[in-house]
């Protein structure tokens, strides 16, 4: 099952151009939504006039040079392994969604658009890419969504108590899932049931690219925005008005060792 | 003069929810982040400010040590056991405070919470704060003052 490319069988029944289209349609879907978002949340407004304000109080020049190391440092670092969330399991979950969803993404578009089709050739990397994305998307938000929510973890809420900022990641979960179960389905025969979870597949898409209350999508940009901002603040000394790291010995008090947010 | 989020600081940790006395650092509904939800009951204790570990919680200080168009930030380094401060005056003039962290580990001192039992569901839901009315020796139920004895009026 892993090495088929599910879209292909599909492909007997659907048209290619139905698929590509639907796959456009979610991309412009993204798009829209983020452009709303960020006009109605003025992001983009606030980190200029953060930016500008950071300037004037900068109490050292950064040059050309140093620039480029903190924005590839932040790209690997911040972005690249979401470092704003320390070190545990928040961050290996999210790590592990993250890059799950994106190769869940590309590997979707590029079994659509270059290996589905009457003449099209197979492609056994991009289709375990495919199912490997959808897994990996699995454990980290099945993880996430069960122990780590901080609702969860930090306010004593119940599991399966759900509030409108877990349609994201619901929905996530529902494409990688139903994608898997419809796979699976499809590659054993079972009409039936590879039907009902491609309508189900579909329909997560759908939700999960259109239907996000905020465009979760933003959070893509506007985080790494305020990762990079962050950095240059501390390189400049404006340090959003933080005091400098502390001239102290180590051990100067009595060195408390941070706790997880559990204490409800 | 209450405790506010920066929302693209934020990561939605749990931090300020877990260490707000006053219990009024909550999760928004909507986008997952920490939010003040009843200013008006803010103690301005600074925990949430020092708990946050992406600095993405501030607070406006006393307009008594501090005058309007201020700004007083602070920066916890636990491995160094310290905590900085850094106020800023409107005209620029700026005071660097460092002290060394003196807080306990949750619950090891007074009055012992980490031998206590853990609240399940009810107890968490409920009115009472942890170990009421026991904790407070009292035998039964807590003090009630019966609201026809209320004065008319505005309290203040």
């Amino acid at each position: 099952m892993l090495e088929t490319n599910p879209f292909s069988i599909l492909a007997e029944t659907v048209s290619p151009f139905a698929m590509q289209s639907f796959i456009i349609a979610m991309i412009v879907l993204i798009a829209l939504g983020t452009i709303i978002q960020m006009i109605h949340h003025k992001n983009l407004t606030y980190f200029l006039n953060n930016a500008k304000k950071a300037k004037l109080q900068a109490t050292r020049e950064i040059g050309t040079g140093e620039r480029v190391s903190i924005l590839a440092k932040t790209t690997v670092v911040d972005i690249g392994t979401t470092a704003e969330l320390g070190f545990g399991k928040r961050r290996l979950s999210h790590v592990l969604g993250m890059y799950g969803t994106i190769i869940f993404w590309i590997s979707s578009a590029m079994l659509v658009f270059c290996y589905t089709g009457a003449d099209k050739s197979s492609s056994t990397i991009w289709s375990m890419l495919w199912h490997v994305g959808a897994i990996l998307t699995c454990i980290g938000g099945y993880w996430f969504w069960f122990f780590l929510r901080v609702d969860v973890s930090a306010e004593a809420h119940p599991w399966y108590r759900i509030i409108k900022a877990d349609l994201f990641v619901l929905a996530l979960l529902a494409c990688s899932t139903f994608g898997l179960a419809w796979s699976y389905a499809q590659f054993n025969g079972q009409d039936g049931l590879s039907f009902l979870f491609l309508t189900l597949f579909v329909t997560s898409n759908l939700i999960l690219f259109g239907g996000v209350y905020w465009s979760k999508f933003a959070h893509m940009f506007y985080k790494p925005g305020a990762a990079i901002q962050k950095n240059l603040a501390e390189a400049d000394g404006s340090r959003d008005n933080l005091p400098p790291p502390a001239d102290a010995p180590e051990q100067f008090g009595l060195g408390i060792k941070r706790e997880e947010p559990k204490h409800y | 003069m209450s405790t506010f989020v920066y929302m693209t600081r934020c990561d939605g940790c749990g931090h300020c929810v877990d260490i707000c006395p006053s219990d009024i650092m909550h999760i928004d509904e909507n986008i997952r982040r920490a939010k003040n939800i009843e200013p008006n009951f803010c103690w301005e204790c600074y925990s949430c400010v020092k708990a946050c570990p992406n600095h993405a919680i501030d607070v406006r200080g006393y307009a008594d040590f501090a005058p309007m168009g201020h700004s007083v930030r602070v920066r916890r380094e636990e491995e160094k056991g310290t905590i900085s401060w850094k106020i800023k005056f409107r005209n620029g003039t700026t005071k660097d405070f460092v002290s060394p962290i003196t807080t306990k580990p949750w619950g090891k001192f007074i009055p012992k919470l980490a031998d206590g039992d853990k609240p399940n569901q009810g107890e968490i839901n409920s009115q009472r704060l942890y170990t009421e009315p026991e904790g407070l020796n009292i035998d039964g139920e807590l003090p009630v003052v019966p609201k026809e004895s209320f004065k008319k009026g505005v309290y203040y």
